[in-house]
């Protein structure tokens, strides 16, 4: 198999009418690899995907996929690639039999691989219990799963999926990340989009979109600690007051809460910065803990989409 | 390929097998239309009530009333003494032809300068005015007399069809614009409805190519037609006596020809619509002039030049002539190579209008 990496990007850029929906990004993802888009609604996440398995056409930019450029050897693509779309899109009023039967013929199984095939999908997705049942009776859980099956039937070698684990329960989210491990020790590479920290939090490589830009890139742990902020975390019983005494101070980029506790990024070049918040909420006379922690990777998402009050200021990066 | 093409007919065929509605549509629409035009829709006119004065009373005229009589399409009730007694039996509408034989009848018919009868005709009623101006128009009467007027006049369709009987004219063609109207639908919303289900987006992520995919959505549809071809000829013949005078072979062939078309006019449908609501509002579009200008209905000879070209357009115009020549006349398939000739044309021109609007694309 080859070295070179799985997907290159350059000044990748789509337009839907005025929406820059995907704006000059830059990829580059190597095979075997986790590798995960996080990013709001609307950030761009789904276009970029598109545009990788040759569905959409880029406005500018080059895309090249397991050394083929895309789109325009999308159709010479189509046995290597398995791609899971955003929304369920199986046949309804198929069961889960007849929609992996379905996909095994046009993938060009011939009758015996398709039955064993078919056989090891079951049994690896825990598909045999829904196996007669129609797709439009699944649950969210049980529809991904076969969803999974699906885009994995032909064995691709890069795998596209498109938050998978939106409309899906805690438990099936963990089962579904243990299969796509699995996956990459077989060897495949995967792009996954998400917008839950905590998958994002298990890709080898991230890259975090915002507003059709690629604002951050990086591997998690990396990302965290190149973080452009001191994390300040506060903890206090009357979190409103204490977001009203921090509010304000130049020094503080962004607050967020998480629960009890805020969050406050800190300009990096602030001195001490646990003892200027400190002093700002005694200021105020609201009782608190403060100490710098080390970052999460919300707050790195925090800090490239602009910290979010400064919207103006430049991407890092 | 094959394999390709038999994964897509395989999936439209379960698919199929679980649509009630579309399942009922493809017996019900035939079995519909059937009754519809042929007991409810009577273009046979047949005991219109009408009336004579008779102010000549010779044996002439007395010969005349007993063939229009005879001919069927009169009931004859109570004789009028005069004109305006005619005129208010028309008007409360207990007659809607009525015959004014005046007294220099026999003058008349010799000396060829005047009409020699007069028609009153209910104009409200669309098929009682055109039977009637039928019946005055071919030919004068003065200039050719009374038997003229009589077997002129109704020799017009009894070649074919010595009973003037409407549903041996109107079956065969039926079979026309049931299929023309039942593939429209199904296929115009093929492409739509995985579109608007979001299967389309995983559909062009297979390595399906876009004419394995047409060719594999229509195969069963294929089927289909050929069953509803059968299920008209059946009832047609069990209801309506209507004969099937030319090959069963060159009908088939003739309708498969016929079937594909109008498969491929849904499809393009599908390609430059977005929803299945769009699809289905073109392919009534599409479906009225068909049914229209057809010749099923109207004879087709009776039209405005501009009107006859469009109709040349429709794929249902050329198989209405060719299956009422199979049918009714016993033609052979050969016979009409030139209705045959302008359906195939049709047929791949609207093919390659499909594939040149279908991408594996999402923009
Ligand atoms: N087919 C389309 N037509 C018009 N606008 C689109 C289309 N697809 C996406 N967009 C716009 O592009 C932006 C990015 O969308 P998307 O890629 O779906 O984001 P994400 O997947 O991250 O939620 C949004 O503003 C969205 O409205
Ligand atoms: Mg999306």
């Amino acid at each position: 198999m080859s070295t070179a990496p799985a997907i290159v990007a350059q000044g990748l850029t789509r337009r839907f009418g005025s929406v820059v929906a995907v704006d000059h990004v830059d990829l580059t993802i190597p095979r075997t690899q986790i590798y995960g888009f996080l990013g709001p609604n609307g950030s761009g996440k789904s276009t970029a995907i598109r545009m990788l398995c040759g569905l959409l056409v880029p406005t500018s930019g080059q895309v090249d996929v397991l050394d083929h450029q895309m789109p325009r050897d999308a159709e010479r693509m189509r046995a290597k690639l398995g791609y899971m779309t955003q929304k369920f899109s199986l046949w309804d009023d198929l069961t889960v039999i007849e929609n992996l039967q379905f996909m095994a013929r046009i993938f060009g199984f011939g009758s015996r691989e398709r039955t064993a095939r078919i056989a090891e999908l079951t049994r690896e997705y825990d598909l045999g219990s829904i196996a007669t049942q129609r797709a439009v009776t699944l649950s969210g859980g049980q529809k991904q799963r076969l969803a999974l099956a699906a885009a994995t039937l032909h064995r691709p070698e890069l795998l596209l999926l498109d938050e998978p684990t939106s409309a899906v329960d805690p438990q099936s989210r963990r089962d579904f990340w243990e299969s796509l491990f699995r996956l990459v020790t077989q060897g495949t590479t995967i792009l996954v989009s998400t917008h839950f920290m905590d998958e994002a939090e298990r890709c080898h490589g991230l890259a975090i979109l915002d507003r059709g830009h690629l604002v951050a890139e990086g591997a998690p742990q990396q990302l965290i600690r190149d973080i452009p902020a001191i994390v300040v975390e506060i903890e206090a019983a009357d979190t409103v007051g204490a977001r009203r005494a921090l509010d304000g101070d130049p020094a503080v980029l962004s607050i967020a809460q998480l629960g009890t506790r805020l969050h406050a990024l800190v300009d990096p070049a602030t001195p001490t910065a646990d003892a200027r918040l400190r002093g700002l909420l005694e200021q105020a006379g609201v009782a608190a803990q403060v100490e710098i922690v080390r970052a999460s990777l919300e707050d790195v998402f925090v800090a490239a989409t602009g910290f979010r009050t400064a919207a103006t200021s430049p991407p890092p990066q | 390929m094959l394999n390709r093409i038999a994964a897509v007919t395989i999936k439209e065929l379960h698919q199929l097998s679980r649509d009630r509605l579309t399942f009922g549509m493809i017996i019900g629409i035939p079995l519909m239309q059937m009754l519809l035009f042929g007991y409810a829709i009577n273009f046979d006119v047949r005991g219109l009530p009408g009336a004579v004065v008779d102010a000549a009373q010779t044996s002439g005229s007395r010969a005349l009333i007993g063939d229009l009589q005879a001919s069927g399409v009169v009931r004859l009730l109570a004789p009028s003494p005069s004109v305006p007694d005619l005129r208010r039996r028309m008007d409360t509408g207990e007659i809607q032809i009525g015959v004014v034989i005046p007294a220099d009848f026999e003058r008349r018919r010799l000396q060829h300068d005047r009409a020699a009868v007069q028609l009153l005709v209910d104009g409200s009623e669309p098929m009682t005015d055109m039977v009637a101006r039928a019946l005055a128009a071919t030919p004068p009467p003065a200039r050719q007399g009374m038997q003229a007027l009589r077997t002129e006049t109704f020799a017009v369709r009894t070649a074919y069809n010595p009973e003037r009987r409407t549903a041996v004219q109107i079956v065969p063609a039926l079979i026309g614009v049931i299929l023309n109207m039942t593939m429209v639908i199904f296929t115009s919303a093929a492409i739509v409805r995985e579109r608007e289900r979001g299967n389309f987006e995983l559909l062009i992520t297979t390595p399906v190519r876009s004419w394995e995919l047409m060719v594999g959505k229509l195969l069963p549809y294929v089927f289909i037609g050929l069953l509803q071809t059968t299920l008209v000829l059946i009832v047609g013949a069990w209801l309506f006596d209507v004969p099937i005078n030319g090959s069963l072979g060159d009908l088939y062939l003739a309708a498969a020809l016929f079937i594909a078309a109008a498969l491929t006019l849904g499809l393009l449908i599908s390609t430059i619509t977005r929803t299945q609501f769009q699809a289905f509002q073109l392919a009534f579009v599409t479906m009225l002039p068909s049914i229209l200008l057809s010749g099923f209905v109207f004879p087709f000879d009776g039209m405005p030049t501009a009107v006859r070209w469009l109709a040349q357009v429709l794929p249902l115009t050329h198989f209405v002539e060719m299956i009422r020549g199979i049918v009714l006349r016993g033609a052979a398939l050969h016979d009409l190579g030139w209705q045959a000739a302008k359906l195939g044309i049709f047929l791949v021109a609207a093919l390659a209008l499909t594939m040149l609007r279908f991408r594996k694309r999402l923009d």
